[in-house]
């Protein structure tokens, strides 16, 4: 006898409790704190922080540490709570020129004023597992050098003295001007270049790397140079209205990501290069090169540049899919119950494979009878 | 949950939700963009009808919550809690008692009256989105009311499989101008839409809420020559021997053995609850038992 399907309540409550116990695991193995992630998992916590858009090294820990080390769900905890914060007012634009570098490389030069710094990176290093790492995990302490000082020009800049780099619009979004927020406004097309860079660095790392991966591979080509790639802290700063003036409010570490592109020139404008930008939370270096591409990729229309039908080409497409959040949401929730809709498809199907088969049967019927 | 504001959203977005449902109201079936917030639910699994019901619950509202009709399936359960823990609510199973009802895939079998509020939580609010992936090209389609390439999709439809194939999700027109999305219900269900509730339509993920006021014409898309059919199973209820109502297949045996019950517990509880019977009913007694 059918007994209706009941206890979702239970059933829930029930596994809830089993997954806090799976999080924990053995407990005869020491638990991790917030603190060691933060520290040692830096850079799942970057992140986390990227495509989460707080910047709050804690919060992203506790994340990875709530989520059993599910980044994108890790993600979507900082998103949620995130979104119940107030949104207070914006900062002045960060100044990356000011950047205090930890890592600053320039494909395109030799050398460059302000060095080639080539700061903590897995470039180089031969990916051996380090089977010491087992045991214990103790390390000398590394050279260290004076910082320097000065402000540190970005490369793309003497590009632009002689003219041979597209210098960009002024002011679209100015200091005074409030920027578009994604997640206080619905994402309506087309874009401009403030709010599609907002949403490439919330989008999910893979899909922005897939997408200027296949750029490179010739999927609307725009053959793409690391002019620039600094990573280190900057100062936020904010105009306070009833001080007349701005004060530094914190400190961000950031990755950017500068690209020149080539471009043959077109009716209006004689041969350049062309800019592409990526600008991501912490050492996220692959995202903000990846992203890089991709912007440079979605700016082909208003650069005069030729618009293919690639994928990397079409705003809609990769604004649409880019966010890991809406893409897990959805494509998960084909787990739960649809069988309401499975029911009236299957009626459908039985009733027309009952036509097909008895306009058979008639066929048959008649050729018997022929 | 203290920490929260009521029904768990900020007023300044309750207000920015309230101002898409008014339009909404206003210009019934057309979709309209709102900037859906990041809710702590995924996103399909009824964001939108979730904060749709945050920004029209008001302490005295009695809330009911479904899922395929039914009010225990698992993700009906986890947001009627949800509201119960952010809202604190009163909340019911009996339909007729609520007066917002937040549904999954269904419209609940006893009609609704004046005065209540059917939520629905929406996948896929753009009815031509299969026929036209891009969300530019369409808005241009429903501005100008340009709505041919839908019924060429169900002439060839019939062409080919001499029926329309659509089972749910089945396309219908709102007061002679918008083709809406009526959300993956079966198209059993399409007639009830011309009712004397409000109905709220929300999607989180596409930022979308629409609306079809009370006693306004839909009208499931169909032919002259093809009407509209909303076909269920032929059979009746197991449980309550109801012959009009929608019901669920469940396999009970190994050798796929079936029965058939309402998808809608409620209406099939109370109907049992009135003394009918069905095929596989247990006996009287069994059955006064267990309503004790």
């Amino acid at each position: 006898m059918y007994v209706a399907v009941k206890g979702g309540e239970r059933a829930i409550d029930n596994a809830h409790a089993w997954l806090a116990e799976e999080r924990r695991g053995d407990p005869e193995v020491a638990e991790l704190d917030v603190a060691q992630i933060r520290e040692q998992l830096a850079l799942a916590v970057n992140r986390v922080m990227t495509e989460g858009s707080l910047y709050d090294p804690d919060l992203a820990a506790l994340a990875i540490k709530q989520s059993r080390g599910d980044l994108i769900e890790a993600i979507f905890l900082i998103r949620a709570y995130r979104t119940t914060l107030p949104r207070i007012g914006h900062s002045r634009p960060v100044e990356t020129g000011v950047m205090a570098c930890d890592r600053r490389v320039s494909a395109t030069f030799k050398d460059v004023p302000g060095g080639q710094v080539l700061g903590a990176t897995f470039d180089y290093t031969h990916r051996l597992l380090d089977f010491k790492l087992m045991a214990e995990g103790e390390v000398p302490e590394a050279a260290k050098a004076d910082p320097r000082q000065e402000p540190t020009p970005h490369v793309t800049s003497f590009l632009n003295k002689e003219g041979l780099i597209q210098s960009e619009a002024q002011g679209e979004v100015s200091g005074e001007q409030t920027p578009p927020d994604l997640t206080r406004e619905p994402l309506e097309l087309p874009a401009n270049r403030a709010l599609r860079l907002q949403a490439l660095t919330r989008g999910d790392e893979g899909f922005i790397l897939s997408m200027a991966y296949s750029t490179q591979r010739g999927y609307g080509n725009s053959h793409a140079f690391v002019g620039e790639l600094r990573i280190g802290r900057v100062a936020v700063e904010m105009d306070i209205p009833e001080l007349g003036f701005a004060i530094e409010i914190g400190e961000v570490e950031l990755t950017e990501c500068e690209t020149v592109n080539k471009f043959a020139g077109s009716k209006v404008e004689p041969p350049q290069f062309t800019r592409g930008y990526g600008l991501t939370f912490g050492q996220t270096e692959r995202k903000a090169i990846s992203m890089a591409l991709v912007d440079r990729s979605l700016r082909s229309k208003e650069l005069g540049v030729e618009v293919s039908n690639s994928p990397a080409h079409d705003e809609e497409f990769v604004l649409y899919h880019c966010d890991n959040i809406q893409a897990t949401g959805f494509l998960e929730h084909i787990k739960l119950p649809h069988y309401v809709d499975f029911q009236s498809e299957m009626e459908l199907v039985r009733k027309m494979r009952a036509e097909i088969a008895a306009g058979q049967a008639q066929d048959s019927a008649q050729e018997a009878a022929q | 949950m203290s920490d929260y504001n009521f029904a768990y959203l900020d007023e300044q977005t309750k207000r920015m939700i309230r101002r898409a449902i008014l339009k909404g109201i206003a210009v019934p079936g057309y979709q309209v963009p709102f900037a859906s917030r990041e809710m702590p639910m995924p996103y399909g699994w009824g964001t939108g009808g979730v904060q749709v019901s945050a920004a029209c619950l008001m302490p005295e509202d009695t809330l009911k919550v479904i899922d395929q009709g039914a009010d225990d399936t698992t993700n009906a359960v986890s947001i009627r809690k949800f509201f119960e823990k952010t809202a604190g609510i009163a909340v019911t199973e009996k339909t007729r008692a609520a007066t917002v009802i937040q549904t999954r895939h269904r419209i609940p079998e006893e009609p609704l009256a004046e005065g209540q509020i059917l939520v629905y939580q929406v996948p896929i609010p753009e009815p031509l989105r299969f026929l036209e992936p891009r969300e530019t090209e369409t808005r241009k389609m429903h501005a100008l009311e340009e709505y041919g390439l839908m019924h060429v999709k169900l002439y060839e439809d019939i062409a080919k499989h001499g029926h329309i194939a659509t089972s749910y999700a089945y396309p219908v027109k709102v007061e002679g101008r918008y083709v809406m999305d009526p959300s993956p219900i079966p198209k059993f269900d399409n007639p009830k839409m011309d009712m004397a509730a409000i109905q709220l339509f929300g999607a989180g993920r596409e930022q979308r809420i629409y609306a079809v006021p009370p006693y306004t014409k839909v009208v499931s898309l169909d032919f002259e020559d093809h009407p509209f059919d909303p076909s269920k199973a032929e059979h009746p209820c197991d449980l309550c021997g109801a012959e009009h109502t929608y019901l669920d297949e469940v396999i009970v045996d190994d050798d796929g053995g079936r029965m058939f019950v309402c998808s809608d517990t409620d209406y099939c509880a109370e109907r049992q609850a009135l003394g009918h019977r069905g095929r596989l009913s247990p006996p009287e007694t069994l059955a006064e038992e267990a309503a004790q």
